[in-house]
């Protein structure tokens, strides 16, 4: 199994959630984040005062997901999340050692 | 208005009491009927005032109050409020204790009468729902007494603006005592109380130096006093809901109608010209401000047209009833640039923290409004003063009255700060207080849950 964190543009989540239905993919976890890579922030003015705002805000996505379709799942996200401008954001995969569905107890890929 | 027409009514009727004796008992004496009526209550007037006077408490509770509240940062937001209520209700009280007898009444010549009353009116001793203003002549003196307190009062709470983010709670209200008492107190009663500036001829309509430079002045001492806010300058001090801001001034430009036509006295032209004063100066100053920022940084803020409209109901406080409409938009962009600079350039070259700008706005605006009072009062350029209208002379009088006001203010500003540090141990919170934020630190209490 997978977990695939995806840090995407606010404007691109229903694309993004789109996509992942199409593929089957019925469940998510999307947290409000701030953050930079290589995008620089921005600036704003307050009456005489000028601050670098360094933290723009971003959405992360969390997907856990069975092997074969992790790549699927990737580049569903890349392709819908893609504006093509600085800041469009990143995908982490990684691996996802046990997974437990609460209200039944199922374990492994059963509780995807 | 109101009085012809009781004198037209009381003539009518002894007309007609005396009707059947007219052949016998010639006309009743008309200067009888004249003496009678002459200090009667004019209810236009009345009901004018007490409109104004509602709309002037509006002005603070709740607009100053949400202007600042949305500029300064979410974890201190009802630390403004509450000083904001908290200082109102002071003051409110104080002025009816003692503050309007010291402002407005005792001898008019003689001992300390140039700068401050008497004694007997204390907690309004005397003055009954029959008393007539000894100042506004068809008004109600209670009337006049909670006009004037609801300017005692808004002054009172500009200050906040100055101070905030960092001072303990207790020591804003007894300084916002010591200050009423020592400042805005002589201040009213030298201008528009019978004192020593008003003897000069000064003019100053609503109050550009009794509210304004008293207010801006005493902020501008006060951030000096208290230091900087912790980070200022370093770390991102943000306004966290602008919004509020908006709506805080927006009601502030409504009251001001309150504030700049009913201190006409009456519901007159006088009134009325005031009244259209308060919107094209302001207006002329937010455009004005609008594009100053345009030019030097690129955009047009929404806190860049607030603050502009604010400089210019500052400005055009002291002209209001003076000047001609001409006048008062040349007077509102004049404030929109000057103050524009002063906020943005002044301060950061002067590296004093009056977090929002109570000096650069009211203390400045004030300033311009009271001298170009002194120009534009002038018939030949539109104003309503006198044909022997000297501007010369006047704009004299305008800028030692400026003088005084500013001298006076920062000397009891200052006294009063070292008292009240004395008393509290400090003026400041802690720094752990105020990096928690004074609403948890000082009101154990959150804004946003």
């Amino acid at each position: 199994m997978k977990l695939v964190i995806a840090i995407i543009k606010p404007s691109r989540l229903e694309e993004v959630r789109q996509a992942l239905n199409s593929l089957d993919v019925h469940g998510m976890t999307v947290t409000e984040v701030k953050g930079y890579g290589r995008q620089k922030g921005h600036s704003e003015i307050y009456r005489g005062t000028e601050y670098a705002v360094h933290f723009l805000p971003k959405l992360k996505v969390e997907i856990a997901v069975d092997d074969a379709l992790a790549d699927a799942v990737s580049s569903a996200i890349r392709d819908s999340a893609q504006t093509g401008r600085i800041g469009d954001g990143k995908i982490f995969v990684l691996d996802l050692l046990a997974v437990t569905r609460i209200r039944t107890g199922e374990t492994g890929a059963a509780a995807l | 208005m109101k009085t012809s027409k009781i004198i037209g009514g009381t003539a009518l009727a002894s007309l007609l009491l005396a009707l059947p004796a007219f052949a016998q008992d010639a006309a009743v004496p008309a200067a009888e009927i004249v003496e009678e009526t002459v200090a009667a209550i004019d209810t236009g007037d009345t009901a004018w005032m007490l409109v104004s006077t509602i709309i002037v408490i509006f002005m603070t509770l709740p607009g100053l109050a949400l202007f600042y509240g949305g500029l300064v940062r979410g974890k201190n937001v009802l630390s403004i409020l509450s000083q904001v209520m908290g200082g109102f209700s002071l003051i409110a009280l104080l002025w009816v204790a003692y503050g309007f007898s010291l402002a407005f009444t005792g001898p008019t010549e003689g001992g300390l009468s140039a700068f401050i009353g008497g004694f007997d009116a204390l907690f309004l001793a005397g003055i009954g729902p029959d008393t007539i203003s000894g100042t506004l002549s068809t008004i109600p003196e209670l009337v006049f007494v909670v006009f004037q307190l609801t300017f005692a009062a808004i002054t009172g709470c500009l200050i906040i603006g100055g101070i905030a983010e960092r001072m303990k709670f207790g020591a804003v209200m007894l300084f916002l005592a010591l200050w009423f008492t020592f400042a805005y107190i002589p201040l009213a009663h030298m201008v528009w109380g019978g004192g020593l500036i008003g003897s000069w001829g000064a003019l100053d309509f609503a109050g550009g130096t009794v509210v304004h430079i008293n207010s801006g002045v005493a902020a501008l001492v006060a951030a000096i006093v208290l230091g900087p806010r912790l980070g200022y300058l370093k770390e991102p001090i943000a306004p966290h809901n602008l919004t509020f801001t908006f709506i805080g001034a927006s009601i502030l430009w409504v009251g001001w109608f309150g504030f700049n036509a009913g201190s006409a006295g009456a519901a007159d032209g006088i009134a009325a010209q005031a009244f259209l004063n308060t919107i094209t100066a302001p207006a002329a100053a937010a455009l004005a401000w609008g594009l100053g920022e345009r030019i030097t940084r690129g955009h047009a803020s929404l806190l860049g047209f607030a603050s502009g409209a604010v400089a210019g109901l500052v400005a055009i406080t002291p002209a209001a009833g003076f000047v001609g409409t001409v006048g008062a938009i040349v007077i509102g962009a004049l404030a929109g640039f000057v103050c524009l600079w002063a906020v943005v350039f002044l301060k950061p070259r002067l590296k004093y923290d009056d977090s929002l700008d109570v000096f650069g706005i009211h203390g400045v605006g004030g300033i311009i409004g009271a001298l170009a009072t002194g120009i534009f009062a002038a018939p030949g350029l539109g104003g309503l003063g006198g044909e022997d209208f000297d501007i010369a002379g006047q704009f004299v009088t305008q800028l030692l009255a400026v003088i005084v006001a500013i001298v006076w203010v920062a000397v009891v500003t200052f006294v009063s700060l070292l008292i009240v540090k004395a008393v509290f141990g400090g003026l400041r919170v802690s720094e752990s207080g105020e990096s928690d934020g004074l609403d948890l630190s000082s009101h154990g209490e959150r804004a946003y849950n």
